[in-house]
C-alpha cells in the first residue's frame, strides 16, 4: 500500500468518526428535547452563540431549537473538575472510559452507509472496511463495549458501581445469545443459492431490494430490537445505570471528561445499533420495500446516505421515545425475559426459518 | 366489610406486555404535541393575584400626595423589626400642611422582611401595600435596604376611596374641624 492510499483511508476514517461524534452530541440534544416535549416542557432553548445567534429570525429559531446546546454540554464536560476518588484502582479507572468508547467507534468501520452506482451500472457499497465477516465483527466488537462498563464498576471500588458492572455483564451474556440467534435466519435468507453474501452487511442490504427483512422476518427483527435495547443499556433495560437503585451505576465515581466519554459511548452505541438494525432489517438505503434505490453518480450516493441516515434517526427517535415511556424492568424480570422468553423464541424462530428455507429449496 | 376485588386473569396478549407498551407509546406521542406547560420566566410572567403579598411599598394618592403620615404603627407592629421611620414635619407653606407629618426617611430592610403584611393591615392611612413584586435581588446588603425614594417608586399610585385629608381640609374651611 502506498502512502497516498493510506492517507485516503485515514481521511475517510476520520470523516466517518467526526460525523459519528457530532451525531452523538446531537442525539444527546434530541434526547433532552424529546424528553422535554413528552413531559410537556420546552427543553434547552437558551444557549446561543455570539455571531450566529444574532442573525435575525434564523438565530433565535436555532437557539429555541437548542442547536447550540451540545457545544455548551461538551465544554461543560471538558472544564468541570475531574475528581478521582482516593479508593479507586487508578490504571483501570483511567482505562475504563476509553474502553467503553473505542468499541463503539470501531464497529462503525464495517457498517455500510450508502452506495455509489458507477456509469457502467456497477454498485459500490460505501463502507470503511468491506469485510466478509461484517456482522460477526459488529457482534464481537460491540459486546466488548461492556468491558468498559464492567471495568468501570470494578475499578471504582465502591458498591454501587460494582453492582452496576455485575449487572451489565450478566445482562450482556443473556441478551447476546438471543441477539446472535435472531440474526441467523436473516443471513440464511441472504445466502440463498447463487448469492455470495456471506456475512457481509452491504450484501444484506442488496438482498433487501424487494421486501425488507423486517417484513419477511418480523420476529427476528423484534428479538434483535429488544436485545439491542439491552445491549445499549437503554431503558427499560438500563440495569447497569439504574439511577433510582444504584445512584449512577457504573459511572457513579466518574466526573468531568471521563463521565463525558461514557455518555458519548452510550449514544454512539445507540447510533451504531440503529444503523445495524437499519442495515439488517429496514432495507438500508432503499427508500421503500420493493422500491430499490438506483441513482447513478454522486447524487445517488448522497441520496443513499441521506435515506440511510433518515432511517437511523427515526430508529434513534424510537429509542428515546421508548425510554421516556417505559419504566425500568426489575432485575429478575430482565433475566427472565432474556433467558426464558427471548432465547427460546429466537431458537424457535431459527428452526422455523430453517425449515421454511429447506422447504422452499426442495420445491424450487 | 372487606371487599374482595375480582381480578381478571391476564389474557395471553396482555401477558406479552406488547399492547400495553404500544399503548403507552401512543400516550407519550400524544403528549409530545400537546401545548407546553412551561412558563418561560423572564419573558413570560405568572399572573399575580390581587391579594398577593409581595414586597411592601409606599403609595401616593391620585393627587400625588404621599399618604404616609409617619405614625410609626407599622414600625411598631413589624415582627422582625424590618421597618425604620424617621418622622418629619410638612413645611407650613405646603398645600398639605394640615397633614402635619410625613416621613423624612423610611427604610425597609428586605433581608429582614417576612412578607407578613401586618404593616399593610395596621396602616390607618392605607399608605403601605404589599404589591405584586416577588423578585428581590442585589449584590450587597446595602442594596436590600429599600429607602423612601425606592419604596415610592415601587409603590406608584393607587386609587383612593376616601380622600380623607381633602375632606378634613374642606371641613376645616367650613369651620368644622372634625
Amino acid at each position: 500500500m502506498d502512502f497516498t492510499s493510506f492517507l485516503i483511508i485515514v481521511a475517510q476514517g476520520l470523516a466517518v468518526i467526526v460525523v459519528l461524534m457530532s451525531l452523538c452530541s446531537y442525539v444527546v440534544l434530541a434526547e433532552r428535547k424529546v424528553s422535554a416535549w413528552i413531559q410537556g416542557r420546552v427543553g434547552p432553548n437558551r444557549t446561543t452563540l455570539p455571531v450566529v445567534g444574532a442573525i435575525p429570525v434564523i438565530g433565535p429559531m436555532l437557539t429555541r431549537l437548542g442547536v447550540f446546546q451540545p457545544a455548551a454540554d461538551g465544554l461543560k464536560f471538558l472544564f468541570k473538575e475531574d475528581v478521582t476518588p482516593g479508593h479507586v484502582n487508578r490504571p483501570y479507572y483511567m482505562l475504563a472510559p476509553a474502553l467503553a468508547l473505542v468499541p463503539a467507534l470501531l464497529t462503525v468501520a464495517v457498517v455500510p452507509f450508502g452506495q455509489y452506482v458507477t456509469e457502467t451500472g456497477e454498485v459500490i457499497t460505501l463502507v470503511l472496511a468491506d469485510v466478509d465477516i461484517g456482522i460477526l465483527f459488529v457482534l464481537a466488537v460491540s459486546s466488548l463495549g461492556v468491558y468498559g462498563i464492567v471495568l468501570a464498576g470494578w475499578a471504582s471500588n465502591s458498591k454501587y458501581p460494582f453492582l452496576g458492572g455485575v449487572r451489565a455483564s450478566a445482562q450482556m451474556i443473556s441478551y447476546e445469545l438471543a441477539m446472535g440467534l435472531s440474526l441467523l435466519p436473516v443471513f440464511m435468507w441472504a445466502n440463498a443459492p447463487g448469492s455470495d453474501a456471506a456475512l457481509n452487511l452491504g450484501a444484506v442490504v442488496h438482498t433487501q431490494q424487494g421486501l425488507w427483512f423486517a417484513i419477511w422476518q418480523p420476529l427476528s427483527a423484534f428479538i434483535f430490537l429488544v436485545a439491542l435495547f439491552a445491549e445499549t443499556n437503554r431503558l427499560p433495560f438500563d440495569m447497569s445505570e439504574a439511577e433510582t437503585e444504584l445512584v449512577g451505576g457504573f459511572h457513579t465515581e466518574y466526573s468531568s471528561f471521563k463521565f463525558g466519554l461514557f455518555f458519548v459511548a452510550e449514544y454512539a452505541h445507540i447510533i451504531i445499533g440503529s444503523a445495524v438494525f437499519v442495515v439488517l432489517f429496514l432495507g438500508g438505503w432503499h427508500p421503500l420495500p420493493g422500491l430499490p434505490l438506483h441513482v447513478e453518480g454522486l447524487l445517488g450516493a448522497l441520496l443513499s446516505i441521506g435515506i440511510f441516515l433518515a432511517k437511523v434517526f427515526v430508529l434513534v427517535f424510537v429509542f428515546i421515545w421508548v425510554r421516556w415511556t417505559l419504566p425500568r424492568f426489575r432485575y429478575d424480570q430482565v433475566m427472565h425475559i432474556g433467558w426464558k422468553i427471548l432465547l427460546p423464541l429466537a431458537v424457535a424462530n431459527l428452526v422455523f426459518y430453517a425449515l421454511l428455507i429447506a422447504l422452499i429449496d426442495s420445491i424450487g | 366489610m372487606a371487599i374482595v376485588v375480582q381480578r381478571k386473569p391476564l389474557t395471553w396478549l396482555e401477558k406479552t406486555y406488547l399492547p400495553q407498551i404500544l399503548g403507552g407509546m401512543k400516550i407519550t406521542l400524544k403528549n409530545m404535541f400537546r401545548p407546553k406547560v412551561t412558563l418561560e420566566y423572564p419573558e413570560e410572567r405568572p399572573v399575580i393575584p390581587d391579594n398577593y403579598r409581595g414586597v411592601p411599598t409606599l403609595v401616593k394618592d391620585p393627587n400625588g400626595r404621599e399618604k404616609c403620615v409617619s405614625c410609626q404603627l407599622c414600625e411598631f407592629v413589624c415582627p422582625p423589626k424590618a421597618i425604620r421611620i424617621w418622622p418629619g414635619e410638612i413645611p407650613e407653606d405646603a398645600e398639605t400642611a394640615h397633614v402635619e407629618k410625613a416621613p423624612e426617611e423610611f427604610e425597609i430592610d428586605m433581608l429582614r422582611c417576612i412578607y407578613c403584611g401586618l404593616c399593610q393591615e395596621v396602616c390607618p392611612e392605607e399608605a403601605i401595600f404589599l404589591q405584586d413584586i416577588f423578585s428581590v435581588t442585589g449584590y450587597t446588603r446595602d442594596e436590600f435596604k429599600y429607602r423612601k425614594e425606592k419604596l415610592y417608586e415601587l409603590g406608584g399610585t393607587l386609587p383612593d376611596k376616601h380622600f380623607k385629608w381633602d375632606k378634613k381640609k374642606e371641613a376645616a374651611a367650613r369651620g368644622n374641624a372634625h
